[in-house]
């Protein structure tokens, strides 16, 4: 369990993290969301004592990280993957953590064949690529055999078969009864391992809710509409209460109306319809709505076509759920 | 979970094997302690061949003040530059590849972390020191004769050989607590020898008595502790000498400890 509250940290007079209450229950895997720059790092410092909060609390089981005695055996973390002395060899790098909190040496070749990283154990690690980095750094997460996980955007770097075994691995850690608790900027991911999840943006919290109400509560459904006067037609949808935006290649998005409605509707005034879809919204874009206002660092377009999903953030909602559908 | 059983001894001995895994797994320190090996003995044989020669065709005054140990021992002041540059980047290593918070998350006891790392470091740098010290004596005093020599019995000899091994791990402990003051690697070594090697040389050049008797206080002032003829700019003797350095290393280890607790990592 790891509980914040009213958690604060102020750099230079800009709070990194602004008060911010949460909780990370054992059994379940708990997703720390949030663009670049939001503060999950700065958080998952502050757990692990290593940042102190300018104001609040955060605990580890009920204590505060500081005080423990033997750390390992209670709280496992990923930082970053690469603070690792790049002439030590894996062994010895994960050696000397196990040393310092009185864990085994026959442990650290357990992790090491948990990670697949036997057979590389004794090169020096400045020659590992990033994948590889990772999995030493959650071999060092799993040393202790801890009650408690933490990964910081552990899929950085990591080959498919490595992400599908990273989400496998996280899941059975939960199942076990483990609090798991994993920080992302990528929505996609989160969507495939947490169960519940946390969204901040700019040092807030913004969502603390289970990914199914996530999903419901703020994907929304919407319908685009293709027909041959568009302008007239989202004057009638419209006065009809909906919520019309128009895209650039004359497609209407609909909320607040289902599609047997506007279809009806259509009939009724007489208008050509060329198409008429339902649009699941998708998690991303409920991601985006949800941090759309909080994002730091982003990249404005002024066209509105031809981007990508990393860039969609700063246009509409509409676009960005096509981009990454 | 947690099927472990707490672990057995000490927390402070957890700390202290953890830090020797680290200085013995990576290459720097048998690097930097092989270069302080090879300058001082091969040094002490080179110096001592050299000035076997000058000395039996040097005048009755420069006889006198011939020092057969600090001939045979002048090298060491530049193998401070690998034992300073040792402890220096066994600190900056772990703050620049981002390893200190691993040890900080490990270890949260960060005095503790601190401590130990400095204890490891010099009783390794102290032992290995200490003997090349001896061979360097033996072997430079060997090459000296028939010019003047002294044997290890002779008075103030054995104050030197030790002096020399003292002064080494000090000038390392010093790079080490300045290297977590600095946390850089580049800075903190230009602090070091800015320190020990600059700072001297800035006193000897601006002219006044002050200046000179400042001078002495540097932390340089370590290296009188292999002199056994003290005249000059260096009227300090051995022990005051390592005295003066004794209180740098203190002055920065205080400040290492204050910030390493108060500091996020």
């Amino acid at each position: 369990m790891i509980e914040a509250l009213s958690l604060t940290k102020v750099y230079g007079g800009k709070a990194a993290v602004d008060g911010i209450d949460f909780k990370a229950k054992p059994g379940v895997v708990t997703g720390f969301l949030g663009p670049n720059g939001a503060g999950k790092s700065t958080t998952m410092r502050m757990i692990l004592g290593l940042d102190l909060p300018t104001s609040g609390t955060v605990t580890v089981g009920g204590r505060s990280y500081q005080g423990r005695v033997w750390p390992l055996h209670e709280v496992g973390a990923l930082l970053d993957a690469r603070a690792v002395h790049p002439g030590r060899s894996a062994y010895n790098h994960l050696h000397s953590l196990a040393a310092a909190n009185g864990i085994a040496r026959t442990r650290v070749d357990e992790v090491l064949e948990q990670v697949g990283l036997a057979s590389v154990a004794r090169q020096r690690a400045g020659s590992f690529s990033l994948g590889m980095f990772q999995r030493l750094g959650i071999a060092g997460a799993l040393l202790g055999d801890p009650a408690t996980l933490l990964f910081d955007e552990p899929v950085n770097g990591l080959d498919p078969e490595g992400i599908i075994w990273i989400r496998t691995l996280m899941r059975s850690l939960a199942a076990e009864g483990r609090t798991v608790f994993v920080s992302s900027h990528l929505m996609s991911e989160m969507a495939l391992t947490a169960d519940h999840l946390l969204v901040i943006g700019r040092g807030r919290m913004i969502a603390d809710m289970p990914l199914s109400e996530l999903i419901a509560r703020h994907s929304g459904e919407r319908v685009d509409v293709r027909s041959a006067d568009p302008q007239r037609m989202a004057a009638d949808l419209r006065a009809a209460g909906a919520r019309v935006t128009l895209e650039p290649d004359g497609t209407l998005g609909v909320v607040g109306l289902g599609s047997r409605q506007i279809g009806e509707l259509a009939a009724e005034r007489g208008h050509v319809l060329y198409q008429l879809r339902d649009v699941t919204a998708s998690l991303e874009e409920a991601y985006f709505r949800l941090t759309g206002e909080s994002v730091e660092y982003r990249a404005e377009f002024a066209s509105a076509s031809g981007h990508g999903v990393e860039f969609a953030w700063a246009s509409g909602h509409g676009a960005a759920a096509r981009a990454a559908s | 979970m947690s099927t472990q059983a707490i672990p057995v001894g000490s927390r402070l001995g957890a700390t202290a094997r953890s830090e020797w895994i680290k200085f013995r797994s990576v290459r720097s320190g048998p690097f930097a302690l092989g270069a302080t090996a090879l300058i001082v003995v091969v040094g002490a044989w080179l110096l001592g061949a050299a000035n076997r020669g000058s000395y039996l065709s040097a005048s009755p005054a420069g006889k006198a003040a011939f020092d057969p140990v600090f001939t045979v021992f002048q090298q060491i002041e530049l193998a401070q530059l690998f034992v300073g540059t040792l402890g220096v980047i066994t600190v900056t290593g772990e703050y620049t590849s981002g390893l200190i918070r691993g040890t900080f998350v490990a270890t949260p006891q960060r005095a503790q972390v601190l401590a130990m790392k400095a204890l490891v470091f010099a009783v390794v740098v102290w032992t290995c020191c200490t003997a090349m010290s001896f061979a360097a004596f033996f072997l430079g005093q060997s090459v000296l004769s028939p010019a003047k020599h002294v044997g290890f019995g002779d008075p103030g000899v054995l104050t030197a050989v030790f002096g020399a091994g003292l002064d080494l791990t000090l000038v390392g402990l010093f790079g080490m607590f300045i290297g977590v003051l600095v946390r850089h690697t580049p800075a903190a070594l230009a602090a070091l020898f800015g320190l020990l090697a600059v700072l001297p040389i800035v006193f000897v050049q601006i002219p006044g008595k002050v200046t000179k008797n400042l001078g002495e206080y540097t932390p340089d002032a370590g290296t009188n502790a292999y002199q056994l003829v003290h005249s000059g700019a260096y009227t300090l003797g051995p022990w005051q000498g390592l005295g003066v350095l004794v209180a740098y290393v203190v002055v920065a280890a205080v400040a290492a400890f204050a910030l390493i607790l108060r500091r996020d990592a």
